[in-house]
């Protein structure tokens, strides 16, 4: 399509360092007019910065930037957006309190002056709508809408200052099949009338269905550039990670024992007081991983919450190696010998403030082996934490060293060593590669296969259905709080996870 | 007595009373409703009407213009709104510290510059106030007229201010960016608002507004300074903005009823009921606490606010 046109953007040896990291080196990247280019990568390879630069949002140390021909010089995102530039960030940016129409036409000129002119707007609004399909209540306030209702607004609000070239980040990542469907529908409705598209995204399959060309990126550089249609799948993972990935992951074969986790009849409220879990039955086993697929918000953080003790069911019980756990109380849940991995390791699991060893001893910093009469006892604690930085090969200056100095993944080593140490019978892992580069991943992945061995029985929550399929000895999919469907890890399909995971009970 | 408390003179007194001494904390009110809805929470408003009313009171003695002393408010007001503006939007550091530091350099400083120009004299010197304005017909209502619409200039123009700054807040595309910078700093950086310009702005318009309302305690309400003059009125306004839910005509509700009952401890003292002035001062943070507690849940908070703004603050 269209590649023997002008590009409509040029980018030319862009650099660009944040403090000691080089998030782009010497990047070239060119889009054409009618094209949906993908923009292909692990976390962190550069390809938002990359963007992110292009929209003016950062500005890069060197290299050059061309739109439609002209040099430009771009300082913020309205010297983008006023040359026709918009991006869809991967959180949106959207305010919730404030209504779709409100949210669309912010910093937009308005006829009437300074006053706002909601008529006209709305008007133009809708005939948007109506080209595009996209159909949303102007007036509804944005909280009331789901993601994939939100991801509309955010095209919209592109459109409304009629972007010719739309950057989406991770796009999907939020959304059901079915809204990927959709999504994908009106991007190429958008190509169609000469518009640009650049999909950032780490998903091959989706790449391979949506784009005309693909650029591939590789800690912070151009590795590759491919016509979708002469590619393969395979030939891309290859060239994003740069070594032939681990077909799988060796797992012994193990019979599940005992049941270590026993969830009956667990109804949960969400913060806005409607049910996120209904009537819950789960069981996880010895030597046994079970993986919870789903599209995040369908009740897996209120399980999690439920049985690390930060959320009070309204009914229900869970049994935790034949004892009945203590609702609501986090020290329940420690006693209970649970390992803990939070979601999100830098909010609720670890202090960042503080250094390594505190963060390797918060939970138990007040047992006899650490503590004598409230006194710390110094050489037992740092003889614990450099045993464990060793056997986690944490990298980091040393034990005292801030914990925010860490990388992501050396985070969340220093998250499993201190929930791993008392060799829990059950671990809760939630999302526990999120963000992770695939070394770090990898590390993980066989960190929680090789507790299985152990004798743990590991609830895996995940939206990642790769991590689903690579470790879990059986699948259950959550949707609306609810088990849609059960499969054995070893001949479960994509396609009907898929389907449970977007409420099709088939 | 009962029946002192409910005569005609009584009454308008005290409607006139609750009018004047609402109109300082609906000025600083609604000049901590712009700054917070753009995201910044003001702690400097104690000391910007302090040095409002020294500055007011200042360049009225010297000038023996009144309304140069209100303009003279105002642009300090705008100053130290600037000021606040480039320690917590500029340099970003924590709103609360700045705040903080601004009302204990401003109390400070207020009466340095007063003791410099007056020295410390036994009689505090004094000018010559505003008087009260009656507007024609309106004021010949009966019983609510001469209490409502025999009032002070500035307090008309508050009454003004309230209306207007609705409008900018909910009708205009200005106000449309003060609170999507309030709500969402990344979201109005994204669409092309200069987040840092709309905050210093906020902030300076603010300044005005405070300085102002300090400055009407010194040019209208009393006719000298004094360094308690201010008396802790800052305070009920960032109450005041909580209890009106970031809304100026609610917030100038809760102005009326802190007004009301300051109005009325005087009318109650002068009738020969001695309650401590203090006490009534409890009684607005009091129904503050209260009404929290009832709509804290639903509170419209800026979701900004707080929160210092730098775009290149996380790497991608």
């Amino acid at each position: 399509m269209g590649n023997n046109d002008q590009p409509v953007v040029r980018m030319s040896s862009i650099t660009k360092r944040f403090l000691d990291v080089t998030a782009n080196k010497d990047v070239s990247f060119d889009l054409y007019p009618g094209e949906i280019c993908a923009l292909l990568g692990e976390n962190g390879a550069g390809k938002t910065t990359l963007m992110n630069i292009l929209f003016g949002y950062y500005t890069c140390d060197a290299g050059e930037i061309f739109i439609k021909d002209e040099k430009v010089d771009l300082a913020a995102p309205k010297d983008a957006i006023s040359r026709g530039v918009g991006m869809i960030h991967q959180h949106f940016a959207l305010v919730p309190s404030q209504t779709v129409l409100e949210n669309i036409i912010v910093g937009t000129a308005s006829r009437r002056g300074i006053f706002l002119d909601l008529k006209s707007a709305r008007q133009a609004l809708l005939e948007l709508q109506e080209r595009f399909g996209l159909q949303i209540d102007p007036d509804a306030r944005v909280w009331t809408l789901s993601v994939g209702e939100q991801q509309k607004v955010e095209i919209l609000k592109a459109l409304y200052r009629d972007v010719d070239i739309l950057i989406m980040d991770e796009p999907t990542a939020v959304l059901a099949p079915a809204e990927t469907a959709d999504l994908f529908n009106t991007l190429q409705s958008l190509v169609k009338e000469g518009r640009s598209v650049v999909f950032i995204s780490h998903k091959l399959n989706e790449v391979m269905d949506i784009s005309d060309r693909i650029v591939v990126l590789r800690g912070g550089q151009v590795v590759a550039e491919r016509k979708t249609s002469e590619t393969s799948a395979r030939e891309l993972a290859n060239l994003m990670v740069g070594r032939e990935l681990l077909e799988s992951i060796e797992k012994k074969e193990l019979a599940p024992g005992e049941p270590v986790l026993n969830i009956k009849n667990l109804n949960v409220l969400n913060d806005k007081k409607l049910a996120a879990l209904m009537d819950l039955n789960l069981i996880v086993r010895q030597n046994e991983i079970l993986g919870m697929a789903g599209i995040s918000g369908n009740g897996q953080t209120e399980l999690s919450e439920v049985l690390f003790g930060m959320r009070s069911p309204t009914g229900g019980a869970i049994q935790i190696n034949d004892r009945l756990l203590n609702f609501g109380s986090p020290t329940a849940s420690i006693k209970s010998h649970m390992g803990r991995i939070p979601e999100d390791r830098i909010d609720t699991g670890l202090l960042m403030d503080l250094s390594v060893e505190e963060n390797l001893i918060l939970e138990n910093h007040s047992s006899a082996e650490f503590q004598f009469c409230g006194l710390m006892k110094s050489q037992r604690i740092h003889q614990f934490s450099e045993d464990l930085i060793k056997a986690y090969k944490i990298k980091t200056a040393g034990r005292d060293a801030a914990t925010k100095s860490l990388s992501g993944g050396n985070l969340q080593k220093v998250m499993l060593a201190r929930e791993l140490a008392g060799e829990p019978s059950l671990i809760i892992a939630s999302q526990p590669t999120r963000g992770l580069d695939v070394g770090a991943m990898e590390y993980i992945h066989q960190r929680i296969v090789k507790e299985r061995e152990r004798g743990a029985g590991i609830l895996l929550i995940s939206d990642d259905l790769d991590e689903i399929f690579a470790l879990s000895d059986r699948i259950v999919v959550l949707y609306e709080g609810k088990i849609l469907g059960e499969a054995p890890g070893a001949t479960a399909s994509r396609e009907q996870i898929g389907l449970w995971m977007s409420g099709v009970k088939a | 007595m009962m029946a002192e408390f409910l005569d005609l003179a009584f009454i308008s007194g005290l409607i006139g009373a609750t009018m004047r001494m609402a109109t300082p904390i609906i000025f600083a009110a609604l000049g901590e409703i712009l700054s917070e809805r753009a995201g910044v929470l003001n702690l400097g408003i104690e000391g910007i009407m302090l040095m409002g009313a020294m500055t007011g009171f200042l360049f009225t003695y010297s000038t023996g213009s009144i309304w140069f002393g209100v303009f003279a408010a105002a642009c300090m007001g705008m100053l130290l709104g600037l000021l606040m503006a480039l320690l917590s939007v500029n340099l970003g550091l924590s709103q609360h510290v700045s705040g903080l530091g601004i009302t204990l350099f401003a109390t400070g400083l207020a009466m340095f510059i007063y003791r410099l120009h007056f020295g410390s004299p036994t009689v505090p010197p004094i000018i010559q106030p505003f008087k009260q304005v009656a507007l024609p017909v309106l004021s010949k209502i009966p019983v609510i007229g001469p209490g409502l619409f025999t009032q002070y200039t500035l307090t008309y123009i508050a009454w003004l201010l309230v209306p207007a700054l609705s409008i900018l807040l909910y009708k205009t595309t200005i106000g449309l960016k003060i609170r999507t910078v309030g709500e969402n700093p990344v979201v109005a950086d994204t669409v092309g608002v200069n987040v840092t310009l709309t905050r210093t702005l906020c902030l300076v318009a603010g300044g005005a507004l405070m300085g102002i309302g300090g400055a009407f305690l010194t040019l209208a309400h009393q006719n000298m300074f004094l360094i308690d003059v201010i008396g802790g009125r800052g305070w009920v306004a960032i109450a005041m903005v909580i209890f009106g839910n970031w809304n100026p005509f609610k917030a100038t509700i809760g102005a009326l009823i802190f007004g009301f009952l300051d109005g009325l401890q005087l009318r109650l003292q002068s009738v020969g009921l001695v309650l401590s002035f203090h006490l009534f001062l409890m009684i607005p943070y009091l129904l503050t606490i209260i009404a929290l507690i009832g709509v804290s849940r639903r509170a419209a908070v800026p979701a900004g606010l707080l929160k210092p703004y730098r775009r290149e603050e996380k790497g991608g």
